[in-house]
Parts: C-alpha cells; structure tokens; sequence
C-alpha cells in the first residue's frame, strides 16, 4: 500500500482548462461574494442579495455561451472525468436559467416573509453549483460529490419556514428519503467499482462489454439506478415528493420539482449512456417497469387531488414517467441518438413549463392566500393574463400542440418506437394512455378558471410583483417558441458527442 | 481470500442499515442506521481497492466520510428544528399532509 501511494505521489499535476471551468467558477466566487456581502448588509437592505444573486447565475451563463459559441473538440478535463461536451453546455444552460427564474420568483416571497434571505440565496446558488458539476462529470466520485452537494441545500431550503410544522415535515420527510436513497447509491456504486476495478465511466463501459455480467455488477447497476430513481421521484421512490412539495415554500418546490428533478435525470442519463449502455439486460426491464409505473400511478393519484401543489406535484412525478421511457431502449436498434434527444428536449420544455406553472401558483395565492384548486374558480373575471398563461402551461403539460410540451411528448415517443420491440410498443401504448388521463386534471384546473365563479366572489384584481412577471414572461416565451419552432432546441440537442464516443 | 471477508461484513453492515432504516421510528436512530450503510460502502471501497491494487477506493471512501458529516450536520439541526415545534422526534408523527 505504501507503494501505491509513494508512486500515486509523484503524479504530474493536471493541465487545467480554466475556461472550460469558467462557469463553476464563476458560481464558486459568487457563492462567497453572495454571503459576504449579506453579513455586511444591513436588515433593510437584504433585498440586494436577490439582484447579486441574479447577476451571479447570468455572469456564469457568459462562459457557458462562450463555450459553446467557440465549439470545436470535446474538453476533457482530470483524465476523462470531467467533459464539457455539447451535453453538459446545454443542461448547464438549462439549470442556469431555471436558477434564475427561482431567484426571481422568492424575491418578493422572501422579502415579505422576512426569511433568511442572504442565506436562502447562499444555498440555492450552492445547488445550482451542483447541477452544474452534475452535468460534466464522467466519474463516480464526481457525480456522488455533485449530487450531494445539490442535494444537501435543497434539503435545507425544504424546511425553510423554521417554524411552520408542514415546512418542517417537507424538510425531514425529503432529508430521510434522500440520504437514505444516497447510501444506497453509494453501496451499489462500491460495488460497481469493486466488480469493474475503476471509477471512469469509460472504463466501467469497457468492463461491463468485455463479458457476461457476474452478480456483483448486477447488484451495482441496479441500487445505482435505484438510487437516482429517488432523486427524480420515480415510482415506487416517490413518496417524498407530494409532502415535501407541499410543505415547502413554492419557489423552493418549483426548483425541486424542475432542476432538482433534471438533476437526478442528468445523472440517469450519464450513467446508462456512458457507464454501462451495453448492460441493456439489467437497467432496460428497470427502467421500464419504474417508466409504465411512474407515469399510470403518477396520474391517477393527481386525478383525485383538490390541492394545486399537490396536483402539481403528483403530475410531475407523472412527466418524469414520460422522461424515463426512452432511456429504457438505449442499447436496441438505433434508439441511442433519439433517446438521448427526447430526454433533453423533454428537459428543456418540462423545465420551462413547469415553472411558469409554479409561477403563476405563486402569484394566484398572493391573493387568495390558498392551495386549493377551488381557489382558481372565475380567475378570468379578475386576472385574465394569468388565467391565459397557466391555461398555457397546462396545455403544454398535456401535450397539446402547438406548445412545448407536444414536442417533447413526440420525441419521447419517437424514440421508443424506434426500438421497433415488442416492449417499446407496449410502453408507447402505456404512455399514450396516460396523456389521455393527465388531460382530465389539467383540463379540470381551467375549467375552475374559465367557468367557475369565485368562491368568495371577491373580484378584486391581482397584483403581479414585477419579478414573479418576469418570470412568467421568461417561462411562457420558453415554452411558446420551443412550441412554434421545435427546430431550435432538436438542433441543439443533436448531441454526436454523447452517443458518438460509444459508436452509437 | 481476505476481501470476501470485508466484502460480507460490509453486506451484513448494509443490511442492518436498511432495517433500520426502515423499522425504527426515532430520527436519530434512522440517521444512525444510515450512517451504517455508508459505514459498509466505506468497507467495501477500501476492500476492493485492496483487492485491484489501486487508490481510487480509498480516495473515494475519504470523499464520503466528509460528505456523511456534511450530511449528518444538516440531519441533526433538522431534528432538533422538528423537536424545537413539537417536542417529539417520532417519525410517524410527522404526517400533516395527506393525499
């Protein structure tokens, strides 16, 4: 052992590509300059640190658009462990932005409640540190570094009303779920460094293709998926996910259920694509079964929920289903390419979608100081451009076209087709049922809006804070645009990188 | 051979975690077994890079010893929020929201 580490002593240190890692960077310093500058602010000035935080997500958005306008090779960083590829420029961008909107959207929340902002910001800009790290690593041990570190300060930011029971409940609930579901990652993933000698994703790859899979390796693929099918709320892994979104403050929930989620999707995606595609065997009927169950279970528990959060929560437990089909199909035929478009694209839209959503949840309850989707009841006769967008948001959830959401639907199914298996057509059947019911309770939420009277009669209007409008603004030309010109983002999301590097 | 060894501990230590994990109601309790599990990825990280003759193992099980702090920390200061508004840590207590 002694050996080892005497000839581990004298490695050569790493060519760092400081541009490459600007965009991390970039965050690092922000996070540091976000929490001096709240100790030095004083109380009535805390609102400063929402602004700096805005700046900090968009200064770490310059590099990410630098890189991907300069192109050119794949960087590869600390021997393959860490890539900017086309892949991680897009998501990065995606998490990015979804940051920023969730700043946008707990400004005002914040300032009124007279929470801890300075902190709040701190942690949130934490997270996003993570999914961008998520998006880049190539290794084991980054990829558990990044998921806990986006996961940790999402379980603060859960119980962040510090004497509110149910934010509470959210925080333990998410907080027990998680590290439980992490352990048993990490025991699957010792396991798959025992069975395959190394850590890279590439020589796992290589070590799984070599031969028939022992037992260990099926051990280890299957706690590893097991393990990020909690972080993206898979069924039967989702029970965390209904109270905690319920319980914890909206902003934070919209950026559990959007960037938290493409988080764990992210991982799910590196893993099955780049560590171990040509073990189809084990994750592919996984996959499958945690896909048919996610979307069905997802949907028929929404169908009965008379909370908004709630309902939303259990609809994107559903859209994760709808995320997870195609990666069941990766090793058949030629699915590869359309898999891993239709998981990004999808990303992209729900991620848009999603939050607009939330946002105007956000804005509907400033007045009615309610989660009840009876509470939406006549909104048009009051607040007639937001009845407009989340009409808007959910026919894009749904699926209808012309909106984001028909094209990331279209491309899911696209790609499990071209499996051209017996079992593709069979999810693809699953799928299209379950867009079928999710169009009830989406359906039903406009209803409310459009047909309903006020509960309570009171027709006063809505004031929408300037930044929960930007957001709105942001999140509905998002989904509209991705909607009206799908070539923009497929283009985007042609990833040869990705699928090139394993001959796919 | 003498990873065999580590390796069923580990697993005898994984299992143990799992249940209680799931049977205990107490938070402390579910972080203890918890910390078990990662206690049984450590050994077995440590036995495999034994085993391969490379450092990658260790370097990984000194990565999740400081992250379980990391994660420890935050679990402790949410039980104690949780004792401080209902002078209980029982966890099936916790269920205000249905549905």
């Amino acid at each position: 052992m002694i050996g080892l580490v005497a000839q581990v002593g004298d490695w050569p240190t790493p060519v760092v590509d400081w541009h490459a890692l600007a965009p991390e960077l970039v965050l690092i310093a922000g996070i540091n300059l976000v929490l001096a500058t709240d100790l030095l602010l004083e109380e009535g000035r805390k609102w400063a640190t929402a602004t700096l935080t805005g700046f900090v997500l968009l200064g770490a958005f310059v590099p990410v658009v630098t890189l991907a306008v300069i192109g050119g090779d794949v960087r590869a960083l600390f021997d393959g462990r860490y890539v900017i590829d086309d892949f991680a420029l897009i998501l990065k961008a995606l998490f990015l932005l979804t940051g920023y909107v969730v700043v946008l959207m707990s400004q005002t929340e914040l300032e009124e409640g007279g929470y801890y902002q300075g902190e709040f910001y701190v942690l949130l800009l934490c997270s996003v540190l993570g999914m961008v790290m998520m998006t880049s690593s190539r290794d084991l041990v980054s990829v558990f570094i990044a998921l806990e570190l986006l996961s940790i300060p999402a379980y603060m930011l859960a119980a962040w009303r510090k004497r509110d029971r149910k934010s509470n409940e959210a925080g333990v609930k998410f907080y027990l779920l998680g590290v439980f579901a992490s352990a048993v990652l990490l025991y699957g993933m010792s396991l798959l460094y025992g069975a395959t000698g190394s850590t890279r994703f590439d020589e796992i790859a290589a070590s799984l293709a070599s031969g028939d899979l022992i037992g260990l390796q099926i051990v280890g693929i299957t706690f590893v998926i097991a393990g990020f099918a909690f972080k993206v709320s898979a069924v039967p892994f989702h029970t965390w996910a209904p109270d905690t979104y319920e319980g914890a403050p909206t902003p934070v929930t919209a950026f559990l259920s959007v960037a938290s989620k493409a988080a764990g999707f992210v991982a799910l995606v590196l893993v099955i694509f780049t560590a171990f595609p040509t073990a189809d065997g084990v994750y592919g009927p996984l996959v499958w079964v945690l896909a048919a169950l996610t979307m069905t279970v997802g949907n028929v528990i929404a169908l009965r929920q008379t909370n908004i959060v709630r309902m939303l929560a259990y609809s994107s437990v559903s859209q994760g289903g709808f995320i997870l089909m195609p990666l069941a199909f990766v090793n058949s035929g030629d699915a590869a390419e359309p898999a891993l478009k239709a998981v990004v694209v999808y990303l992209l839209v729900y991620g848009f979608t999603n939050l607009g959503a939330f946002a105007v949840v956000i804005a509907v309850a400033r007045k009615t100081r309610s989660g009840a989707i009876t509470s939406f009841g006549g909104l048009i006769s009051y607040a007639p451009g937001l009845t407009v967008l989340m009409t808007l948001f959910l026919a894009s959830l749904a699926g209808i076209p012309p909106l984001g959401g028909w094209i990331a639907k279209f491309n899911a199914f696209k790609a499990v087709l071209d499996a051209g298996s017996g079992s593709g057509y069979a999810l693809a059947v699953v799928g299209a049922v379950n867009t079928a019911i999710a169009a009830a309770y989406y359906l039903r939420v406009m209803r409310e809006m459009w047909m309903n009277d006020p509960p309570d009669g009171d027709r006063a209007p809505i004031v929408t804070p300037a930044p929960v409008a930007t957001a709105l603004g942001i999140t509905a030309a998002g989904t509209v645009v991705l909607g009206i010109v799908p070539g923009l983002v497929l283009r985007f999301a042609d990833l040869q990188d990705l699928t090139g590097a394993l001959g796919g | 051979m003498l990873a065999v060894n580590f390796l069923l501990l580990g697993a005898v230590l994984f299992c143990i975690g799992v249940f209680g994990v799931l049977a205990r109601r107490n938070a402390v309790m579910v972080l203890m077994s918890v910390e078990l599990i990662l206690n049984a990825v450590n050994l077995n990280l440590v036995a495999f890079a034994l085993m391969h003759g490379n450092v990658d193992g260790q370097v990984f099980a000194l990565y999740v010893i400081a992250v379980a702090a990391a994660e420890v920390g935050v679990g402790l200061a949410m039980v104690l929020l949780v004792y401080r508004n209902r002078r209980s840590i029982a966890l099936d207590e916790l269920s205000e929201m249905h549905g």
